[in-house]
């Protein structure tokens, strides 16, 4: 079983993904923040490799991206960043990435590395069903779990192609539109999470607008088996640039108010 | 039957699994409505009553004695517009309101895309919205105040290079969010599958019309056409009808500064990459980011280009050269100097490379130059450029 499957199977609460961009707001610095996640509490960290075109992304992780790049983010540096924080914990991270980047480093050198610089899993945000065999099948070479993405708008037929080729969890993209805060969850997307729960023994993970407790226990409720926090983190540390000391403060607080307590997790889930 | 997703290994669909549902929906709606009577003769109507089709092919008596052979212009420039962008822009305005879309997003570089789209959007009854790069809108400020007096609204785009590029990403990301209501009117052969072969398809009466015109003045068919390639429509659109026959076909790129400094010419100086939903050549680092594109010609300012102008580039059908801002903006002047036409600065990039390649041709050779679009909205910029110089 991979580091991602074993993180599903042995928690009885959903999992508390959170999201930071490699190199925001520089190496060093992106290192702590991962560190801090960790330990305060978040299960699985989505690790996103910028890139200079993000169309799947709102503006937090698009400034986010933008200045991970400008402190010289490249994929080289990626993977030497996956490394080292891989030697410091031992967290499942999942690759968040855009294809040119994979598909410039030759598809299958992509995964071989990543795998062994210590990754988990890899999403591509502009890879859908039709363009994600050539990419899984690499992916499953290497030993990469496949995350695929399910929407609202994606059909029932389609889900269970998607389900057939994805690996580690589906990831479910929880609003309509890019990544970003949003005051409500749509009901649409609950539905959808409902129906994955249905369909599959694979993990669903919602992601995309979720940044609240009551958020996350609604994700819970309808089935979900964690659930992605990316831009409100995020926003934290484009906050606190002229200090690092508190940023990390900020992002520690963030993660530990978000922490689904397994108490609160309503019984139908126990 | 699915149109093909690629031309040879170019093209794809590479976006969120959000707009997957709008891309089949739309492909659906292509092969469906496009082909049946009904739409056949409302886009008939549309493009000859409203938008003044068929456009001239122009002897030009001037430029065939300079050049030493027959040389037509292709006049889009005379369309309803100023340029061949509302081919397109009607087309699919058409399209959107069968699929019972209410509102049309753009984007737009040089304004011709946006204005075409808001003219199709105001006699349509469609809600237009159109986004545009900063840099661009301060140097095509003429098409921003027109498509706000036709109704559309002009959304600046702040993120990236603040140009054609980042207004497609801005527009995608639109179209996201709005999926159900709106339609992205791409203005070129770029974008996702079924993006490419829509809009060639639309602009194809522009070679359609020249193989007739020139075949009836001319009795032959001519031994080689010219046309600007930016993400590449007119020229798609001027070459399709041609490419079985025995004409030379030349595109025009951006070569900006020259190919060893800033440029705009992704088939010339680029490599194959992933960019806008399609596997396509284009501008980018050792790592894959994308690169910056400068051209004088904000139309042709865009790091990718078509992906079937990859395939035929690969395949050696069409011979790409780079023609620099000097070039373009010294055929810009010669061009309204010698026939009283001023050029659109991406159409001039064709003049000049057709300048280049005539010399072979022969008294007797025909070559036929695609003139996209008309120079007006040019004119402010070219004039502050020739400012001190003679």
């Amino acid at each position: 079983m991979t580091r991602i499957g074993e993180a599903f199977a042995a928690r009885p609460a959903p999992l508390l993904v959170t999201c930071t961009v490699a190199g925001d707001p520089d190496y060093r610095t992106s290192i702590r923040i991962i560190r801090e996640m960790a330990d305060a509490g978040a299960d699985m960290v989505e690790l996103v490799m910028p890139f200079s075109d993000p169309v799947a992304d709102g503006p937090v992780i698009q400034e986010a991206g933008a200045r991970a790049l400008a402190s010289g983010m490249n994929t080289d540096r990626f993977f030497s960043l996956v490394r080292e924080v891989r030697e410091l914990t031992g967290i499942p991270l999942v690759v968040l990435t855009y294809a040119n980047l994979v598909v410039q480093r030759g598809i299958r050198s992509f995964y071989r590395e990543a795998a062994l610089a210590g990754a988990d899993a890899v999403a591509i945000a502009d890879v859908p069903l039709e363009e994600a065999e050539p990419f899984c099948t690499a992916a499953r070479e290497a030993g990469i779990d496949p995350v695929l993405f399910v929407s609202q708008t994606t059909s029932v037929p389609r889900m269970k192609r998607i389900l057939d080729l994805a690996g580690g969890f589906v990831y479910v993209v929880a609003a309509m539109g890019v990544t970003g805060v949003r005051e409500t969850l749509d009901p649409a997307a609950l539905d959808c999470i409902r129906k994955l729960r249905r369909m599959t023994d694979l993990p669903v993970v919602p992601g995309f607008g979720i940044s609240t407790p009551a958020q996350v226990m609604a994700c819970a409720d309808a089935g979900a088996d964690g659930v992605i926090v990316g831009s409100a983190l995020v926003r934290e540390i484009g906050a606190h640039l002229e200090d690092r000391t508190g940023m990390a403060a900020a992002v520690r607080q963030k993660v530990q108010r978000l922490k689904p307590e397994a108490g609160l997790v309503s019984p139908t889930r126990l | 039957m699915k149109a093909a997703a690629r031309f040879g290994p170019y093209g794809g669909q590479f976006v969120p699994e959000t707009l997957m549902a709008a891309l089949e929906e739309l492909e659906e709606a292509y092969r469906t409505v496009v082909p049946g009577a009904a739409f056949r003769d409302e886009m008939d109507f549309y493009l000859r009553e409203y938008a003044g089709r068929e456009t001239p092919l122009t002897f030009c008596r001037n430029l065939s004695g300079d050049l030493a052979c027959r040389v037509y212009l292709k006049r889009e420039d005379l369309l309803h517009s100023g340029a061949h962008k509302l081919n397109n822009a009607l087309g699919q305005a058409l399209l959107a309101r069968r699929m019972g879309k209410t509102r049309l997003i753009a984007e737009t570089g040089a304004g011709q895309h946006g204005v075409a789209t808001a003219i199709a959007g105001a006699v349509l009854g469609l809600e237009v919205e159109v986004f545009m790069g900063e840099e661009d809108m301060a140097r095509q400020a003429l098409n921003v105040a027109r498509m706000h007096m036709l109704g559309a609204r002009v959304v600046p785009v702040h993120s990236g290079s603040r140009t054609l590029k980042d207004a497609i990403n801005e527009a995608l990301r639109d179209w996201v969010a709005n999926v159900q209501t709106t339609h992205y009117l791409i203005g070129s052969v770029v974008g996702p599958h079924p993006f490419p072969a829509i809009v060639r398809d639309f602009q194809t009466v522009i070679g359609i019309e020249t193989r007739k015109q020139v075949l009836e003045k001319e009795e032959r068919l001519p031994d080689a056409i010219v046309a600007c390639v930016g993400g590449g429509s007119n020229a798609i659109g001027m070459f399709t009808p041609f490419l079985a026959d025995d004409v030379a076909l030349y595109g025009a790129e951006a070569g900006g500064e020259g190919l060893d400094a800033r440029h705009g010419a992704t088939l010339c100086g680029g490599r194959p990459g992933v960019l806008h939903g399609t596997y396509s050549y284009l501008l980018q680092d050792a790592f894959g980011q994308v690169l910056e594109s400068h051209s004088v010609s904000a139309g042709l300012d865009y790091p990718g280009v078509g992906p079937e102008h990859s395939f035929l580039k690969d395949s050696g059908r069409v011979t790409y050269e780079a023609v620099t801002d000097t070039e373009a903006i010294d055929s810009f002047l010669y061009l309204s100097r010698r026939e009283g036409i001023l050029p659109a600065l991406e159409s001039a990039h064709a003049v000049a490379l057709a300048r280049k390649i005539s010399a072979g041709l022969g008294r007797e050779g025909v070559l036929v130059i695609n003139l996209s679009g008309r120079g007006d909205k040019d004119v402010a910029q070219v004039a502050g450029m020739m400012e001190g110089s003679p």
